[in-house]
């Protein structure tokens, strides 16, 4: 079968995890299906990169170019299209996050391949390929098959597959940069980091996770009072923050912060996979929902059915009562 | 500034029980509550905005089935100036791209300098439409924006990457952004709004009119997802379940 390519993705020369769990997933499909397996770096320099994946690829596509330095969507696409069309890999594996988000449809209909995002599996059979995501909030799982093609390029979701360690020796080659400037009409300005408030809930042994459950913002009083009584700071999911009720420091996921605290309790929460991403290393979960069916509860240790207003202020006094 | 926005009707699925109908490919819909996809009403609210600022005219386009006749309507209510259906009835036949080509052949020979959608739509939260649909047209995009400042001919459009670290980027216009929720306040229509757009006529245009399309991708089955690892769920009234908690949370030596 012709080569599987995992795209290597980076900030700045940093690795990203989602490239270790791309190149463990790479590796396992390959076995599979007696494939090579390939890694693309682009890069402004790659050695660091290199030094840290060279056991964990068959091969190493290296394109080195001042204008790889930072992720610029638009130059990604034209280089790595004319790569693909060359080499005809089977499969391309790129991550499904903010930076194939962007990458990832234009270079599918680019080259005319099939596309699809988010995937938690795929399977090869034979020419085909199909895989597994989800639909409508994480509650259904789907298994579609791809229209069958030579090629076909898939995003896969972070944090699923679990990263391992390599044992091979890849052969390196270094090829030239398909583009020498960043078009003219998308061009990378700068990174803006996130100003820091107050509260910093990555340092709270205990987190009290607060969502659209809450309903409105007066009654987040009820959720400090609760947060005061076991000694805990309050974070919430997305909404609460394009909501303006919370800053966005206090965000809790993917596009928020990451925490790993000794407690954390998701209060009307839902448990989406952008969540959970910020939140599953707590030691222990607890979720309070009153939808039997959040997925929220897949991820807890334990959970409580129940409408939030109706526990919060019982649990609140029978935590103050143990403690006293 | 002529602004394109594209909506999508999705159904509310968050707090709801979602159950795979007879046929293993689909969904039950008929209790379900549907609604503008929250990212829309995001992209909706930043054309408005910018319309404030700059004039121009907003046209919001649904590739949908009757029942998004409201949702146009809604569109309508909150600021946008005309109104496009593209006829589908068959609405589980469309994947991302198919989609996107839909709104391609539609949204070529429209006169426009800015399109925004959605970065996701929560029903089959595939992230592609609107991506698919500048290459397709050929113009630059930027994904997942949550700020954007335009001006004559480009855009500094801020990208929210993970951590919430923002990408600056500078974007010659005709372009395409993809809405990221959050980017601003969206506003409630009023009812007199609302009553107005009911009587505005809106644009219909049947898909068989752009020929055959192609889907990339055909559902095999849905199911439920398989659970690794299920919470022990404390059973009893609010006393009983808050005292059992309680008690493990004593236990753990967290209190
Ligand atoms: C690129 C991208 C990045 C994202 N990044 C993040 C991120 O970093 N963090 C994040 O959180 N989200 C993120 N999201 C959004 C994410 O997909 C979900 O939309 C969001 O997490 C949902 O928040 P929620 O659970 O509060 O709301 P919902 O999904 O609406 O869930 C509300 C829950 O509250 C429950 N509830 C309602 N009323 C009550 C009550 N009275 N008592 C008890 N329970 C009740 C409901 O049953 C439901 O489960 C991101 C999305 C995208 C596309
Ligand atoms: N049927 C549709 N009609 C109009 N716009 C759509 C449709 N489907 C998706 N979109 C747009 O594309 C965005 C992303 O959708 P998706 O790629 O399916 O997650 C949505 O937020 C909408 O703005």
């Amino acid at each position: 079968m012709n080569d599987i390519f995992v795209l290597i993705e980076h900030r700045q020369g940093v690795i990203r995890d989602i490239t270790f769990e791309l190149l463990a997933f790479g590796r396992n499909l390959a076995n599979k299906n007696n494939a090579k397996l390939t890694a693309i770096i682009f890069a402004d320099n790659s050695k660091k990169i290199i030094d840290k994946i060279k056991t964990q690829a068959d091969k190493i596509t290296v394109i080195e170019n001042p204008i790889f330095k930072d992720f610029n969507a638009e130059s990604y696409q034209i280089a790595l299209a004319e790569i693909i069309k060359k080499e005809n890999p089977f499969i391309t594996l790129i991550g499904h996050t903010a930076f194939g988000m962007d990458l990832c449809s234009s270079l599918a209909t680019e080259l005319k391949i099939p596309f699809t995002t988010d995937c938690l599996d795929v399977e090869i059979n034979g020419k085909k390929l199909s895989v597994t995501r989800q639909m409508y909030d994480g509650k259904l799982n789907v298994k579609l098959q791809l229209q069958e093609n030579d090629s076909y390029l898939v995003s896969l979701r972070a944090g699923t597959f679990p990263a391992e360690d390599g044992n091979l020796n890849a052969e390196i080659e270094k090829i030239e940069s398909p583009i020498s400037a960043e078009p003219d009409y998308r061009k990378f300005i700068e990174y803006i980091e996130v100003v820091a408030g107050e509260v910093d809930i990555t340092k709270s042994d205990v987190v009290i996770g607060i969502g659209r459950g809450i309903k409105e913002k007066d009654n987040l009083d009820i959720i400090d009072e609760f947060a005061d009584a076991i000694g805990g700071v309050v974070g919430c999911s997305r909404p609460i923050v394009d909501a303006e009720w919370l800053p966005k420091d206090r965000q809790i996921g993917s596009s928020g912060k990451t925490i790993k605290p000794k407690l954390y309790i998701a209060i009307g929460i839902s448990g989406a996979f952008q969540h959970v991403m910020g939140m599953k290393s707590a030691d222990t979960i607890i979720a309070i929902n009153k939808d039997p069916n959040a997925p929220i509860f897949n991820e807890a240790d334990y959970g409580i059915v129940d409408d939030l207003f109706k526990v919060i202020p019982v649990l609140k006094n029978k935590i103050l009562e143990a403690k006293a | 500034m002529n602004i394109i926005v594209c909506i999508k009707r999705v159904p509310q699925t968050a707090e709801a029980e979602v159950k795979v109908d007879s046929s293993g490919k689909d969904i039950e819909k008929d209790r379900l509550i549907f609604d503008t996809n929250e990212s829309d009403t995001y992209a909706l609210e930043e054309a408005v905005l910018q319309k404030e600022k700059f004039g121009g005219s907003i046209t919001v386009i649904t590739v949908g089935d009757e029942d998004s006749e409201e949702t146009l309507r809604i569109a309508l209510a909150k600021g946008a100036d005309e109104a496009i259906r593209i006829k589908v009835e068959d609405l589980d036949e469309l994947d991302g791209f198919k989609t996107a080509q839909i709104l391609h052949k539609i949204i070529k020979d429209m006169d426009f300098d800015i399109i925004f959608t959605g970065c996701l739509a929560t029903d089959d939260a595939y992230s592609q439409v609107g991506t698919t649909l500048a290459k397709l047209l050929e113009i630059p995009h930027a994904s997942l924006v949550t700020k954007i400042e335009l001006s004559e001919n480009s855009a500094d459009a801020y990208r929210e990457l993970e951590g919430g670290l923002l990408e600056h980027l500078k974007i010659k216009l005709p372009a395409l952004f993809t809405i990221q929720t959050g980017i601003n306040v969206p506003r409630y229509a009023s009812l007199i709004a609302i009553r107005r757009a009911a009587r505005k006529e809106l644009n219909e245009i049947s898909k068989t009119e752009f020929g055959e399309m192609k889907s990339n991708s055909f559902i095999e089955e849905l199911f439920t997802p398989p659970v690794s690892k299920l919470a022990e769920i404390l059973s009893g009234n609010p006393d009983e379940v808050s005292e059992k908690l309680t008690g493990i949370i004593k236990e753990k030596g967290l209190i």
